[in-house]
C-alpha cells in the first residue's frame, strides 16, 4: 500500500503546460519509486493520441495500479474516454486513429499503443462496459456466454458455470436465475448495464474499463452498479471514466484530472477531493466550471 | 387584416384539397385494379369452376380442349423465383457484410448507387441478354440446355432484384447500433464473428424482409421471363425446359388478338387477380417484418 501511495505520489500533479517539472524529473523518480513492478498494471508513458489531424490526448503519463480502481475525471470533451479507449485499442476500429508514446501493460511488460500488438488478444484482456447498457439482442445467457465462445470454450458445462459465475459475481443471478432464455432487452436499464459487467467479466480479463457506466441509469441502479464496482476490484484492475465528481469520490482509490487533452492531476482520490495540488483541480471540484 | 386571414384560409382549403386528391388517386387506381380483376374474374370463373382452376394440371387456353388449371404457370413463376431466391440470398448477404461491415466509405459510396442503378436498367434489355447472352454460355455448361428455359432468366432474375435483397439487408445491418458492435468487438471477437453472430442476427427481420420484397418482385416480374423463358405452360421442376409464369402468359395473351370477352381474354384476370393475391402476400409479410426491426434493440 505504501509503495503505491508514493508510486501516485511520484506521477501527481503532472504539468499544466510544461513549466511544472521537466520530464526528466519525472522519469528518475518513477524509477526509483517502482521497484515492485506488479504495483503497476498499466504505465501511461509519454502517450499522444490523434483522430486524424487533431491531438486529443497531449503527453500522458500514468500508473494505473492493479486491483484498485482508477478514475478518470474532468469535463467534457477533456479526453478522459478517449484516453480509456486507448487502453484497449477501441479507436482502432475506425479510421485515422494514431499512438504516440507508449502504455505498458504489467507484467507483461507489453506497449499495447503499439501497432504490432494483437488487438483480439489485448481486448480479451481488458474488458469494457459503455456509457449506455447495450446487450446483444440475445437471451440473457447467450450475452454472458458470448465473451466465452469468443474465446473458443466450448464445453457446454463450463460456459453454463461461467455464465452463473460471471452473473453471480455482478450481483445479478439472483433475479435472472429463472429467466436465463428470456431476451436481454426486458431486463430494465440497471439490469441490462449489471449484465453487459457480467459479460465482460465472464472471461475474467484483467482489466476492465467502465465508460460512464451509470450516466444512462436512476439513482437506485446507479447506487447499485457502485457497489458492484468496489467489489469487483478484488479480482480486477478498474478504471472509470465519470462526469459525476461525488462518483468519482465514492467509488474509486486513485483519481486522475484530465483537461484538454492533458492529465493535470493524479493522486489518491481522498487528497484530489481534498488538498489538490493544482488549482485548475480545485476549480473544477469545486464546481467552478466544467 | 381581415382579408389576408380569409385569403390564407382559402388558400388552406384549397391546398388540402389538392393533397387529398393526390393521396386518392393511388387509393383509387389500387381499388380500380381490384374492381376490374375482381369483375372479369368472376366472368371467368362462371365458366370455368374454381376447382377446375386449382386442381387441373394442364393449362391449354388456345387448344381444342381447353383446360384451366393454374398449376403449371404457378410452378414455372415459382420455379423461376426460387431460383433467382438461390443466386440473390447468398449474394446478397455477402455484398451486404462487405458493405456494412468492411467496405471503407468511399466504395461504400461508389457500390451503393451502382447497385441501386441495376433497378434502373429497363428489363427488356435484361430479356435480350439473358436470351442473347446467358442463355448460350450456360448451354455450354449444362447439358441439355434448351434455348428457353427457366435457368438463365432466373439467375438474370437474382441479380437483378439484388437492389431488394441486398441493399435492404445492408440498410438494416447499418441500423444495427455501432454501440452493440463495440460490444462484441470489445470481448476480443473478430469482424466476421460480430458481422455473423451478432449483426445479421440483429437485422434479421430487415434482411428477410428485403429477400421477401426480392421474391415478390421476382415473381412479378414479366419482360425478363416473356423473352428468355418460353411460352410453355409446363408442370415441371427441371430448370432446362422452357416454362411460362403466370407473368408471361398475361404479356402473351394480352399481346394476341383474342376477342373481347372470349375465355382466354378473361383468363388473363383470373391469372392476374392469382398473381395480386400472391404478391400481395408477400409484401404483406415484408412490411410486416420491416416493422419489426427496430424492435430487436
Amino acid at each position: 500500500m505504501v509503495m503505491v501511495n508514493t508510486i501516485i505520489d511520484s506521477i501527481k500533479s503532472l504539468f499544466l503546460g510544461a513549466t511544472n517539472r521537466s520530464m526528466e524529473d519525472i522519469k528518475s523518480k518513477t524509477k526509483d519509486n517502482f521497484k515492485r513492478e506488479g504495483d503497476v498494471k498499466l504505465e501511461v508513458k509519454e502517450l499522444n493520441f490523434y483522430y486524424g489531424e487533431f491531438k486529443a490526448l497531449k503527453n500522458i503519463n500514468l500508473k494505473i495500479p492493479t486491483k484498485k480502481i482508477t478514475a478518470l475525471i474532468g469535463p467534457s470533451g477533456c479526453g478522459k474516454t478517449t484516453l480509456l479507449r486507448c487502453f484497449n485499442r477501441m479507436h482502432d476500429l475506425y479510421p485515422g486513429s494514431k499512438y504516440e508514446g507508449s502504455i505498458i501493460f504489467h507484467p507483461d511488460g507489453i506497449n499495447i499503443a503499439s501497432p504490432h500488438i494483437d488487438l483480439l488478444d489485448l481486448r480479451r484482456r481488458v474488458g469494457m462496459v459503455f456509457q449506455r447498457p447495450n446487450p446483444f439482442p440475445k437471451s440473457i445467457f447467450e450475452n454472458v456466454a458470448y465473451g466465452l465462445r469468443v474465446n473458443g470454450v466450448r464445453d457446454k458445462k463450463l460456459i453454463k458455470e461461467r455464465v452463473e459465475w460471471a452473473l453471480q459475481s455482478a450481483a445479478l443471478w439472483d433475479e435472472v436465475k429463472d429467466r436465463l432464455d428470456a431476451n436481454a432487452y426486458s431486463l430494465s436499464g440497471g439490469q441490462q448495464q449489471r449484465l453487459c459487467i457480467a459479460r465482460a467479466i465472464a472471461i475474467e480479463p484483467d482489466i476492465v474499463l467502465f465508460d460512464e457506466p451509470t450516466s444512462a441509469l436512476d439513482p437506485i441502479s446507479t447506487s447499485k452498479i457502485e457497489e458492484l464496482i468496489m467489489t469487483l476490484k478484488e479480482k480486477l484492475t478498474i478504471i472509470i471514466v465519470t462526469h459525476n465528481m461525488q462518483q468519482a469520490a465514492r467509488v474509486s482509490d486513485y483519481t486522475g484530472f484530465m483537461y484538454l487533452g492533458e492529465l493535470i492531476e493524479f493522486d489518491k482520490t481522498q487528497k484530489i477531493f481534498t488538498i489538490p495540488s493544482q488549482k485548475l483541480t480545485e476549480d473544477y471540484i469545486t464546481g467552478r466550471f466544467g | 387584416m381581415l382579408t389576408f386571414i380569409t385569403r390564407k384560409k382559402i388558400l388552406d382549403r384549397f391546398m388540402l384539397a389538392v393533397f387529398f386528391t393526390a393521396g386518392f388517386i393511388t387509393i383509387f387506381i389500387t381499388v380500380g385494379i381490384v374492381y376490374v380483376l375482381l369483375a372479369d374474374s368472376i366472368k371467368f370463373f362462371q365458366e370455368v369452376s374454381i376447382k377446375e382452376f386449382l386442381t387441373e394440371k394442364e393449362w391449354t387456353p388456345v387448344f381444342a380442349t381447353k383446360k384451366f388449371g393454374i398449376w403449371p404457370l404457378i410452378s414455372g413463376t415459382f420455379l423461376i423465383a426460387a431460383i433467382a431466391m438461390v443466386v440473390s440470398i447468398p449474394l446478397g448477404i455477402l455484398i451486404a457484410i462487405y458493405l456494412s461491415e468492411y467496405a471503407s466509405v468511399r466504395v461504400k459510396e461508389i457500390a451503393k448507387p451502382i447497385i441501386e442503378f441495376m433497378e434502373a436498367i429497363p428489363t427488356v434489355v435484361y430479356g435480350y441478354f439473358t436470351l442473347l447472352f446467358v442463355t448460350p454460355i450456360l448451354q455450354s455448361i449444362v447439358p441439355d440446355l434448351e434455348a428457353f428455359n427457366s435457368l438463365a432468366p432466373g439467375i438474370v432474375l437474382g441479380f437483378m432484384i439484388l437492389p431488394y435483397t441486398a441493399s435492404m439487408a445492408e440498410d438494416s445491418m447499418k441500423g444495427v447500433p455501432q454501440r452493440i458492435r463495440e460490444a462484441s468487438y470489445a470481448l476480443g471477437a473478430t469482424k466476421l464473428r460480430t458481422a455473423v453472430t451478432i449483426v445479421i442476427p440483429a437485422a434479421i427481420s430487415g434482411i428477410v424482409a428485403g429477400f421477401i420484397l426480392g421474391a415478390s418482385r421476382a415473381i412479378g416480374e414479366t419482360m425478363v421471363v416473356a423473352i428468355a423463358a418460353g411460352m410453355y405452360p409446363n408442370l415441371t421442376l427441371d430448370p432446362r425446359e422452357p416454362i411460362q409464369t403466370m407473368t408471361g402468359y398475361i404479356v402473351q395473351v394480352a399481346l394476341g388478338d383474342l376477342p373481347y370477352g372470349s375465355i382466354e381474354y378473361l383468363s388473363i384476370f383470373a391469372v392476374g387477380l392469382a398473381l395480386f393475391i400472391i404478391a400481395f402476400i408477400f409484401n404483406s409479410i415484408a412490411l410486416w417484418l420491416r416493422s419489426r426491426i427496430r424492435e430487436a434493440y
